[in-house]
């Protein structure tokens, strides 16, 4: 964005007229370096995965699709993208469901332990992702030996897992979208004839719907994208796509990875997307 | 439409009493208006007759019915909300269509009966927009058909004018109305409008305190109200503290001796002395009974207001059309020396809170 169209912005806005020159500018350049900061990796990423040569260096020898062609070659990155889209859907399927419940008594009812539940499900945001899987990973062992089976390197001890990773979202998506939501509405369904389970099913959810796609999509991404509390749970032959191109780099520093990121970037995007044309995103999160 | 019968209905939350065994009926085809100002009772009562209230005593009848325990989607009443309370996510149509809907109307069947109750507010055209895309006046016509819809026994309202802006208010209440006329809805709004609740309601409830304080036409709250409160909140009153002399006349707290003839009804403990400021005559120079001296002057266009002081401290507030042309009222100023005068049969003493 050009500067001048940025001053455009900063100044139609939320600066007041009558604010000094100087002041102005300052905070035209605040905003740009902000953007600059969010965007420029991502551009890089996708930069770096056309360049020709193996070591990244400046200025690019050449450009090529070949990083593209390897990653799509080799088995580690097609299997992983597999089992992180499954492991995402399922995540997102059991955990959006398990969150509308969790939230919709933090809203309607009272009960007494409500504050310390509230925060009790917000703490997963809060702890470092390899503590969690640290934990996870000794209380699937514990599991494991007491019921005979098991549980970790699983397909399900990994879903169970970023389920809990993803309630936290869910609960704040959707505690924010009916917070919003005018009990009246509800009230002049029950006043019209509707029953209890009749004005949940016509009414609530329906009007929930943007805080529930939004979580849906905030799940998917989360579980897709997460390395940290996988890395201790996945088991061979169930690698997921962060955790397989975290193995690659131990060997190799080609683009590949950038070229399989970027394809993540435009996977990730397309979904956002998508999403954006059911709810607008913007007003919920 | 059927009779509405509430009988000692009463609300404890906690240690705070909402509604303290309230008494009320509305006879079928018949429009009441709750009014008193906000935490009066007045919604949580509405509320109980919707249901969405348990009572903590005291019962209700509908059409004969006990309807008390029966939960709000049995109980057949229309109910008009504040805020609309329209289904966003629905058309104009399938709102207004709602009911039918839950009363098992077949689809064929709801098409004539939502084109009926859109044709009741004038908004059949607008049967396939959603809420938002429109205005507040037309939405709060979409929640009135939706509820009329489905006939109910009963038509409540829940401060149905108070979102909108004062032109609209107008012509919606003007609406409601004709509506609830035409159509003979036993009809009870809460308001805290004594405008809203004056010019559309058969009958006036005053609420206060989780009480009721005094139950009759717009004219005789007006008119006659029971107490100071009463007075004071169905209009603009002047309320001094005064003693009944002798038959004609009452001694103010500040020593005036002001003409009042006495009532047959008058309550013994009545120590307000009542009077509508239009009911006070005003002419300058000090040749009449009520002496005193013109503290401020407001113009309102059709009426002017005038502050008087009479004797040490004790003001009134006089209202007469603004004065024109020769009017001696025209060249006074603040300060003057004005008098005043009234019919003796104007000013009412009344107690300041009516005991039962």
């Amino acid at each position: 964005m050009s500067e001048e169209a940025l001053r455009g912005l900063v100044s139609s806005r939320s600066m007041s007229r009558g604010f000094p020159r100087l002041g102005r500018f300052i905070f035209a350049e605040c905003v740009a370096g902000a953007y600059l900061l969010v965007f420029a990796p991502v551009a890089m990423i996708v930069l770096i995965s056309f360049f020709a040569q193996e070591i990244v260096s400046f200025p690019a020898n050449g450009l090529t699709l070949h990083w593209y062609a390897n990653a799509w070659a080799r088995p580690e990155f097609s299997r992983g993208l597999l089992t992180s889209v499954q492991v995402a859907m399922a995540t997102t399927a059991i955990g959006v469901p398990l969150g509308v419940a969790a939230a919709i008594p933090l809203v309607r009812s009272r009960f007494p332990a409500k504050a310390g539940i509230n925060v009790l499900l917000l703490a997963p945001l809060a702890l470092p992702g390899v503590v969690t899987g640290a934990g996870i990973y000794m209380m699937y062992v514990a599991a494991e030996n007491v019921l005979d089976t098991d549980i970790k390197g699983t397909m399900v001890g990994l879903v169970a897992a970023h389920t809990m990773l993803t309630i936290p979202w869910t609960v704040r998506l959707v505690v924010a979208s009916l917070q919003g939501l005018d009990e009246a509405i509800e009230e002049a369904a029950a006043n019209l004839g509707a029953g209890p389970f009749t004005v949940f099913r016509r009414i609530t959810l329906p009007m929930m719907r943007p805080g529930i796609v939004a979580a849906a999509m905030f799940s998917f991404i989360q579980s897709f994208e997460n390395l940290d509390l996988t890395l201790l749970l996945v088991g061979p032959g169930r690698i997921t796509l962060p955790v397989a191109m975290l193995n690659y780099l131990e060997f190799r520093m080609d683009p590949t990875l950038a070229a399989v990121a970027t394809a993540q970037i435009v996977l990730v995007g397309a979904l956002m997307l998508v999403t954006d044309r059911f709810v607008k995103l913007s007003r919920i999160v | 439409m059927a009779k509405l019968t509430v009988e000692r209905l009463k609300k404890q939350f906690g240690t705070s009493i909402a509604v303290d065994e309230l008494t009320l009926e509305v006879a079928q085809g018949e429009m009441v208006a709750l009014l008193g100002p906000s935490g009066c009772g007045k919604t949580t009562t509405l509320r109980m007759i919707a249901g969405f209230v348990a009572p903590t005593s005291g019962r209700m009848l509908l059409g004969g019915n006990d309807i008390t325990r029966v939960p709000p989607h049995v109980r057949e009443t229309g109910l008009v909300f504040q805020s609309y309370a329209l289904f966003p996510h629905m058309t104009v149509a399938e709102n207004v269509g709602f009911g039918l809907e839950m009363r098992g109307v077949s689809r064929a069947q709801r098409g004539p009966l939502i084109a009926e109750a859109l044709g009741l507010v004038r908004l059949s055209h607008l049967a396939d927009r959603f809420p938002k895309q429109m205005s507040g006046g037309q939405q709060q016509r979409v929640a009135l058909a939706r509820a009329l819809a489905i006939s109910p026994k009963l038509f409540l309202l829940d401060e149905p004018l108070s979102n909108l802006d004062a032109k609209l208010r107008a012509e919606v209440r003007t609406e409601i109305r004709s509506l609830q006329q035409r159509l003979g809805l036993t009809t009870l709004i809460v308001t805290h409008d004594r405008e809203e609740a004056l010019t559309m309601a058969d009958r006036l409830v005053v609420m206060e305190g989780g009480r009721v304080r005094q139950v009759g036409s717009a004219r005789e709250l007006y008119e006659e109200p029971r107490d100071a409160f009463v007075a004071e909140f169905v209009g603009r009153c002047n309320l001094l503290p005064a003693t009944r002399e002798d038959d004609e006349r009452v001694r103010t707290r500040g020593g005036l001796l002001l003409s009042s003839r006495r009532r047959a009804d008058e309550s013994s403990s009545a120590s307000t002395l009542a009077i509508r400021p239009e009911r006070i005559a005003i002419e300058p120079g000090h040749h009449a009974e009520i002496k005193g001296q013109l503290e401020a002057v407001t113009y309102l266009g059709a009426h002017t207001e005038y502050q008087v002081l009479l004797g040490e401290s004790e003001r009134v507030v006089v209202t007469r059309p603004t004065p024109v042309r020769d009017d001696p009222m025209l060249s006074v100023r603040t300060n003057d020396p004005v008098s005043l005068t009234w019919d003796t049969e104007a000013p009412r003493l009344i107690p300041e809170t009516a005991k039962d």
